[in-house]
């Protein structure tokens, strides 16, 4: 039997070394390319016979423009709007990530820490360049709280920053993990199944039925750090905007 | 001791603050009972606030399960 940690194994597809460099298309970079390839194509054929009365598949691409766009709206403001296409592509590809981990045999790129720290990292340079081209050097004062006394500064502006450079790691970490561990859980439960099967099938069948408990919460899961991930992604850029 | 049942000790030990976590949303689904209870009308906003601290809560109790898992499997 393989072990629960084999399913997120990088395996190379095509190997390609260029002057020491390993560029190989490996499984992940195959589920990116669906992942790219399906919202594409999706999105487009919804929108391509677009009508008033919209059918079935312009409802779905239309309920999630709106629901980012909502979420863009209260979270950054009318002025993040300006950036509503990179939160939403950085939607789908987080959601088509997790989701499509769910499928069998499939790989779920967003499990792996290279992945969501490069996401996580673009986000924090990028929120960071937006805040300093809006506000110029003023942007610091993002850092030091209006109405602390000039003695608590000393302690709360090194506060602020620490927590300011977590962010990359702590945007990364969660969404990471989340999609690690309920993978491995399934997998762990699905190992409980076959080794109960020696004993009685009986017996085996309650692990079974609480993977398919756990598959139902992993959607949740799916969507819902999804939504966690461009939420604040939002709201860094609200603070970057703003300033407060 | 032998490294095999130190590391069983170990992954049981790294899931001790799931008791925390539990405490945690024991105490954010009562308050969102609470806040539905009394304001009923209030509940889209609630909803939308809760997923978002849910999250947030949940993913503390993940990060232990895979500290946990990854001790067993590594």
């Amino acid at each position: 039997m393989a072990d629960p940690i084999h399913q997120f194994v990088i395996q190379d597809l095509v190997p390609l070394h260029i002057g020491g460099v390993d560029l190989s298309f490996t499984n992940s970079a195959l589920w990116m390319v669906i992942a790219a390839g399906l919202s594409s194509v999706v999105l487009t054929m919804a929108m391509s016979r677009a009508s008033i009365v919209p059918n079935r598949l312009q409802v779905v691409a239309e309920s999630a423009y709106s629901f980012v766009a909502n979420m863009v709206r209260d979270n950054a403001g009318t002025e993040g709007m300006r950036f509503f296409p990179l939160i939403f592509t950085l939607f789908i590809v987080v959601l088509m990530g997790n989701a499509l981990g769910m499928i069998p045999y499939s790989f779920t790129y967003t499990s792996h820490l290279a992945v969501t720290g490069a996401l996580a990292l673009f986000i924090f340079i990028f929120v960071t360049i937006v805040g300093f081209i809006r506000h110029g050097l003023h942007f610091l004062s993002l850092f030091s709280p209006e109405g602390v006394p000039l003695v608590l500064k000393f302690f709360v502006i090194p506060l602020e920053i620490i927590s300011y450079l977590t962010r990359p790691v702590t945007l990364s970490v969660r969404l990471f993990a989340n999609m690690m561990a309920g993978h491995l859980l399934l997998k762990v439960f699905a190992g409980f199944c076959v080794s109960l099967m020696s004993v009685s099938i009986a017996l085996s069948l309650l692990p079974m039925a609480f993977n398919a408990v756990m598959i139902a919460f992993e959607f949740l899961i799916a969507g819902l750090q999804a939504y966690v991930f461009t939420v604040l992604t939002c709201v860094y850029l609200k603070d970057a905007i703003e300033l407060h | 001791m032998e490294i095999e049942s130190a590391k069983l000790i170990a992954a049981a030990l790294a899931l001790l603050p799931m008791a925390g976590v539990g405490i945690g949303l024991g105490n954010m689904f009562s308050a969102y009972n609470n806040a539905i209870g009394r304001n009923p009308g209030a509940v889209d906003l609630l909803n939308k606030k809760f997923m978002l601290m849910f999250a947030f809560t949940e993913a503390l109790g993940i990060f232990a399960l895979l500290v946990s898992l990854m001790i067993l499997f590594k």
